[in-house]
């Protein structure tokens, strides 16, 4: 705030500004050790509350059983890997279904309107129904059609239902950012001759989609969790083999191994879309004074 | 400028929390102190009538709560009905109750998925029969009654697939096999048929039915009576391929869970075990389980 480009060499503080600056110092002091202070109390009184609960012992030992911790990790470890690979494969297959699905939608000439009716259709389907559903109706549906060449592989299968379902989501982010490129931008594009293609190629396309990566990232980090649904087709990916531990023991720990190491994966992925968010707002409104 | 005060409301919001806390603690304390004066009231009473309908501690006061999931499948219950008092489960289920002195009346069955029959904390049933076979590590979060049937596992394939004509376990060592998740036919399968590629585990023993009949798994291993269930009546042109023992030492058996702790585990088998030496069991399961002589031996 204070070391702007108005730095000339004999410039000095006015007393009263740096009284101004201890007393807002002092204030911000007081406000941290206040909420340390209050953070403090409530971190201790629930610690307190809940280990002095007559369940806590068998809360202790049915979901932060160290041995149950260890057995399963390894396992759940190897599943997750599965869960990423997952991730990795649907995530850039999700971005073009949803940005081609955005650009039908964004189709002018009447030629058009059937691709336009169907981009429409598509959306409104596959963003109505609950993904696990979906999962289920290709996962077993497809198969069942006993179709040459249709794929029986569950992960391939759960990949495509993650597609179709997120594709939609996406389609829609794609479609919202495109639509809030302001339509002089358009009309001055046009106006230098370029074409449909090119406006949206050079013009539009570039600023909608700068919009729309904070909205995107958290539908991926949506995406991550889901692919834990991928294990009713049957591969044993990180959710399953916490599931095959918890049932084998009768302990809950392995769910905890897994919920962590999807933790581990959707928090640093958070911290960037905070990032992209705080950096897109500086760029566009000059600073967050 | 905006930190501090954001700061000094979140640690606002932290107090307000800390103040809300202990109401729940008052909540969760009342109803566990209620638990412990029912464990040791019942530790108290363990005379020679403690097994009285009257003395029992039982979830719903007069009445004998069974859990099972749904849906409960043949031949284990009729119709996904298991008060109907017909299929395996259902009938020993009654012939407990009965022996232990309730009415068909007196008996309220409840809907228990099998994730949540083992979750800590008061139980909605007394015990829950759903073919939960005993084992060490389980019966340390739940107690267990004796087993009330001992479990051979069944492998199915379709007549039309490769590995139909198996005769030992090594011819499935490259089948790709579907089982239900949770049960003890994955741990069956892992330890004895040791399978080259990773077996596929499914939600619902419906799902593994429709993986089979899809194509998408080779063979599917179940317990016997069940496997005996699906080639009857669930999967058109399939065929039990033979039968394993889980283990190799101790016989795996099916038995009532109950919570940990519950006073009940020693009247349900006494009840047992009189049902098991007046041959009542062997006739309920002369009933409802097809012989098992039927299917080869797997080795």
């Amino acid at each position: 705030m204070t070391d702007g480009h108005a730095a000339a060499p004999e410039w000095v503080k006015s007393e009263r500004q740096l009284r101004r600056e201890a007393e807002l110092r002092a204030r911000g002091r007081r406000s941290i050790s206040a909420a340390t202070a209050s953070t403090l109390v409530v971190v201790v009184t629930l610690i307190v509350v809940i280990t002095t609960s007559p369940g806590w012992p068998r809360v202790q030992e049915t979901f932060l059983s160290p041995e149950a911790f260890v057995e399963a990790l390894p396992d759940v470890l190897r599943g997750f890997l599965l869960n990423i690979k997952i991730f990795l494969i649907a995530e850039p297959l999700i971005l073009v279904l949803g940005l081609v699905v955005a650009l039908v939608r964004g189709l002018r000439s009447p030629v058009f309107f059937p691709l336009r009716a169907l981009a429409v259709l598509y959306t409104d389907v596959f963003r109505g129904i609950p993904t696990i559903l979906l999962v289920y109706l290709v996962g077993f549906g497809v198969p069942a059609l006993q179709l040459q060449g249709a794929p029986g592989d569950p992960v391939t299968l759960g990949i495509i239902a993650l597609v179709l379902s997120y594709g939609a989501y996406v389609a829609e982010v794609f479609r919202a950012g495109i639509e809030s490129v302001h339509p002089s931008q358009r009309a001055a594009a046009r106006s230098l001759a370029l074409t449909h293609g090119q406006t949206m190629r050079y013009v539009v396309l570039p600023q909608a989609v700068r919009r729309v990566v904070p909205p995107l990232l958290n539908d991926f980090t949506s995406l991550q969790k889901d692919t834990a649904l991928v294990a009713v087709l049957g591969p044993l990916e990180a959710l399953r083999q916490a599931q095959i531990h918890a049932a084998m023991s009768f302990n809950y720990t392995p769910y905890l191994v897994a919920a962590l190491l999807f933790i581990a994966l959707t928090v640093p992925m958070a911290r960037f879309t905070d990032h992209l968010a705080a950096r897109a707002r500086r760029r566009e409104g000059g600073g967050d004074a | 400028m905006r930190r501090p005060s954001l700061l000094l409301a979140s640690g606002a919001l932290t107090l307000a929390a800390a103040a809300c806390a202990p109401a729940n603690d008052a909540s969760t304390t009342a109803s566990s102190t209620e638990n412990s004066t029912a464990g040791t009231s019942a530790g108290a009473s363990t005379g020679a009538d403690a097994c009285a309908k009257e003395s029992l501690k039982l979830t719903t006061p007069g009445k004998l709560t069974i859990g099972t999931d749904k849906p409960a499948y043949e031949p284990w219950f009729k119709n996904d009905d298991p008060s109907s008092g017909q299929g395996f489960e259902s009938a020993v289920a009654y012939a407990v109750a009965g022996q232990m002195g309730f009415t068909r009346d007196e008996v309220a069955w409840t809907v228990v998925p099998f994730d949540s029959s083992f979750a800590p904390g008061p139980k909605q049933f007394d015990f829950d029969v759903n073919q939960v076979s005993i084992t060490p590590e389980r019966a340390k979060a739940v107690d267990f009654s004796q087993g009330y049937y001992t479990v051979k596992q069944g492998v199915v394939a379709l007549e039309s697939g490769r590995y139909a004509s198996a005769t030992s376990l090594a011819d499935l060592k490259d089948a790709k096999i579907g089982v239900q998740a949770a049960t003890t036919a994955l741990q069956a399968v892992r330890s004895v048929i040791q399978p080259a590629k990773d077996p596929s585990v499914f939600n619902q023993q419906v799902d593994v039915i429709t993986a089979l009949k899809n194509k998408q798994i080779d063979a599917i291993v179940v317990d016997l009576p069940t496997a005996f269930y699906v080639t009857a009546a669930q999967v058109k042109g399939s065929k039990i391929v033979g039968q394993f023992a889980a283990t190799g030492g101790e016989p795996e058996e099916f038995g009532l869970l109950f919570q940990k702790g519950s006073s009940l585990v020693s009247c349900v088998d006494k009840a047992l075990g009189e049902l098991r030496s007046s041959g009542e069991l062997a006739k309920i399961e002369g009933d409802w389980l097809t012989a098992a002589a039927g299917a080869p031996e797997l080795k």
